[in-house]
């Protein structure tokens, strides 16, 4: 093997940093999935009679569907009744604020450099920490009240706001939409619920930490943006979860419901763990997210995709209405024997509907990687448009790369524009900033860094800086 | 300075610099002419560390280290500098975070503060004038959509912000026209001092008008088969390759 492909292995090589199991007392269900199961997540979460039956609808659903299998990932099945569907962390009262969240849960967020403190005090972000299945706390609630924003967990907005979350829930990824959400409708324990009112511009970035804790447990969050007309929203997901010997599943999904001249923006970094560098263990990402635009409104995705050892997901949005305005912009990291099948569908239905996509692909080691669009331009989209680059980065000899882009058209009025390209990190390049007094290592996040420039410039300030962490190589400076 | 003593070096199995000799002090420039395949930018790899090239016997010195005991970038935070014959481009990387940051890792090698951005600014300014780089230059990415003529000056712009001991020029002339040429050589001629010296590799005489050297070698089959002033390199544009093979193979047998 030659010097430099050595070299670019053993910095994909680098392990894994997050991996440690907090020691927290968890409620949790025996293994399997009954009605009897739902009912008691239902009980458990003090639930309305609707969203009971709502559930067990889907549960009913999802016995009758079977598991997709056209997605270029492999493993092996997964025993849906070998699961837990339900844990939550032991709380002994309500939480008034931060101070009494559990110390154990506030030194894991610590030790991730994401002290909840820190981000109040330093960044202005407002917090809700998702910790397993159940929110543990929420700042800046009295301030993002005050415009009348409601940001919460999932759970208390079933309780305080069950006008909205039954007018939305399912209105975007109907509880029949695929087998993952449908289990995910069934079986959801939390998640986040943001509304912004009529007209207002949310004041901050609403962040969301993820966790994936008790061993062996299902995370099945439930996500619900509604930005109200004229509504403008910035939202933050970031994710690391403790290092496992055996694989977890997570099968989340996001709606996001943008009314006229609304605008969402939907930012992630993803680092859950990935597997070993033998490909044993790692956390399964089976994720349904998709947005609907009214008229006017915009929705925009923003990815950083560098965990998990296989990824399913497909960030999408509905153009349903006139002049509305879809976004995706994704960088994927697969190293070592990481799978991703990703990437987006835009389905242009309104008139002078406009969709962009740049799809950032980096495979290293055994890694491989899957880019897979679809844009769908509908009978009544006049004048639509849709702009799209793929673009794949090799590092090694052993990766793959494969674009799969599917483009339906049905209107003449149509612009399209696709470009795509496969590049390989060079001996010529390496060698060109070692010849200058770059260190190979450093050599290969620049070359890394610079390729997902387009992506990153899309991030909010404080998450590309994240963002560069988690693509494994320390990619200093080429951001702003 | 640098001090090449019998050097055998090649690629793919295949030798291609037979037994070659050349010392360089300090304050020296230093042109190596030869026809196509004679081993001029194997020596220019060989010298910089490029991968894939094999050395196979001999050695090379580089102020009394031996070079080959010391890894690329490492070369590159010494002093070695190669100004490359096709300069490879870097998308989406700053041209001017790319230098700073080369910059930086020399200092830090040689124990001396990093610059910050304003100061290195500032430098790279300066610097820009010698190349005639327009300072939009500095926001692009790396030699991405550059000019032929545009990476070249970007080189040698690179070299003055680097400021080597040693500069080595692969074939810096090939596809450059006459103002680039000149600016080029303009370029070159300000590192110019009793503390620096050039290696300027080239096919044609033409880049040796505008930066006078002190030696000329002519480099064929390997070997520095005959070497002078700058007279010589007038002899060669004037006559070709064709007589001085024929000299090497009359001395060889």
């Amino acid at each position: 093997m030659s010097n430099a492909n050595a070299q670019i292995e053993q910095i994909a090589r680098q392990e894994y940093k997050y991996g440690f199991v907090t020691d927290i007392e968890a409620d949790t269900v025996p293994p399997g999935l009954t009605e009897d199961i739902i009912r008691f997540i239902s009980a458990k979460k003090e639930e309305p009679e609707w969203l009971l039956e709502w559930r067990l609808k889907s549960f009913r659903h999802w016995l009758t569907m079977t598991e997709p299998t056209w997605a270029n990932v492999h493993y092996p099945p997964i025993d849906f009744q070998a699961i837990r569907y339900y844990s939550a962390p032991k709380q002994k009262k309500k939480l008034n604020s931060l101070d009494e969240v559990d110390p154990e849960l506030r030194a894991t967020f610590e030790k991730l450099g994401i002290s909840l403190d820190e981000q109040k005090r330093l960044s202005g972000v407002a917090v809700d920490a998702v910790f397993d299945s159940v929110s543990v706390a929420t700042t800046f609630r009295a301030e993002l009240a005050s415009k009348g924003i409601i940001f919460c967990s999932f759970s208390e907005a079933v309780k305080e706001h069950p006008e909205l979350v039954k007018k939305y829930l399912g209105s975007v990824v109907p509880y029949t939409d695929n087998f993952y959400a449908t289990l995910n409708s069934a079986v959801f324990t939390d998640g986040s619920f943001c509304y912004i009112p009529k007209g207002v511009r949310c004041p901050m970035e609403l962040s969301t930490y993820f966790r994936i804790n008790s061993a062996g447990t299902g995370q099945f969050e439930r996500t619900l943006i509604i930005a109200d007309e004229g509504a403008t929203v910035s939202y933050l997901e970031g994710c690391t979860a403790p290092m496992r010997d055996e694989n977890q599943l997570h099968a989340a999904v996001v709606e996001l419901v943008a009314l006229n001249g609304a605008s969402i923006k939907y930012s992630t970094v993803q680092n859950w763990y990935p597997g070993d560098k033998n490909g044993k263990g790692g956390i399964y990402n089976f994720v349904t997210k998709r947005g609907k635009a009214f008229d006017n409104a915009k929705l925009s995705w923003t990815q950083v995709e560098t965990g998990s050892a296989i990824t399913w997901k497909y960030p999408s949005c509905i153009l349903q209405g006139d002049n509305s305005v879809g976004e995706f912009y994704s960088v994927a990291l697969t190293n070592n024997y990481q799978q991703a099948d990703t990437g987006t569908k835009m389905i242009h239905i309104g008139k002078n509907t406009k969709s962009t996509i740049v799809s950032k692909g980096i495979s290293a080691g055994h890694g491989q990687q899957t880019y897979r669009g679809e844009v769908k331009i509908m009978k009544g989209a006049e004048n639509a448009r849709n702009y799209s680059q793929c673009d794949s980065l090799l590092l090694g000899d052993k990766c793959g790369a494969h674009t799969f882009p599917y483009i339906e058209v049905r209107n003449s009025t149509a612009t399209m524009e696709h470009e795509a390209s496969t590049s390989k990190i060079g001996e010529d390049q390496l060698f060109y900033c070692q010849q200058r007094g770059i260190s190979a290592e450093d050599a290969v996040s620049m070359i890394v860094n610079g390729f997902c420039r387009e992506v990153f410039r899309e991030l909010p300030m404080e998450f590309a800086v994240e963002a560069q962490k988690l693509l494994g190589v320390s990619l200093e400076g080429s951001v702003g | 300075m640098l001090e090449i003593k019998d050097l055998r070096a090649g690629i793919d199995g295949k030798e291609i610099l037979k037994g070659l000799n050349l010392s360089i002090e300090a304050g020296e420039v230093h042109a190596i002419m030869g026809p196509n395949g004679s081993g001029k930018s194997t020596l220019a790899s060989v010298l910089a560390g490029r991968p894939g090239y094999e050395v196979l016997g001999g050695s090379v010195t580089f102020e009394g280290k031996d070079l080959f005991e010391i890894p690329t970038e490492e070369r590159a935070r010494e002093g070695i500098f190669l100004a490359m014959q096709y300069p490879v481009e870097i998308p989406g990387v700053n041209n001017i975070y790319f230098l700073k940051a080369a910059l930086n890792a020399k200092r830090k090698h040689h124990g001396e503060e990093e610059l910050d951005a304003m100061e290195f600014l500032q430098l790279a300014r300066e610097k820009m004038k010698v190349v005639e780089l327009d300072e939009a230059f500095m926001n692009r990415a790396v030699n991405e959509g550059f000019s032929g003529g545009e990476k070249k000056r970007n080189e040698i712009f690179q070299m003055a912000v680097l400021d080597p001991k040693l500069a080595i020029l692969d074939e810096t002339d090939s596809g450059l026209d006459i103002d680039a040429l000149r600016i080029v050589a303009e370029g070159v001629n300000t590192l110019r001092s009793e503390k620096h010296a050039v290696l300027v590799i080239t096919h044609y005489q033409r880049l040796l008008r505008y930066l006078v050297p002190d030696f000329v070698h002519v480099l064929a089959g390997g070997r520095i088969v005959k070497s002078g002033g700058k007279e010589l390199a007038e002899e060669l544009e004037q006559k070709g390759y064709d007589w001085i093979e024929q000299e090497a193979v009359e001395v060889a047998q």
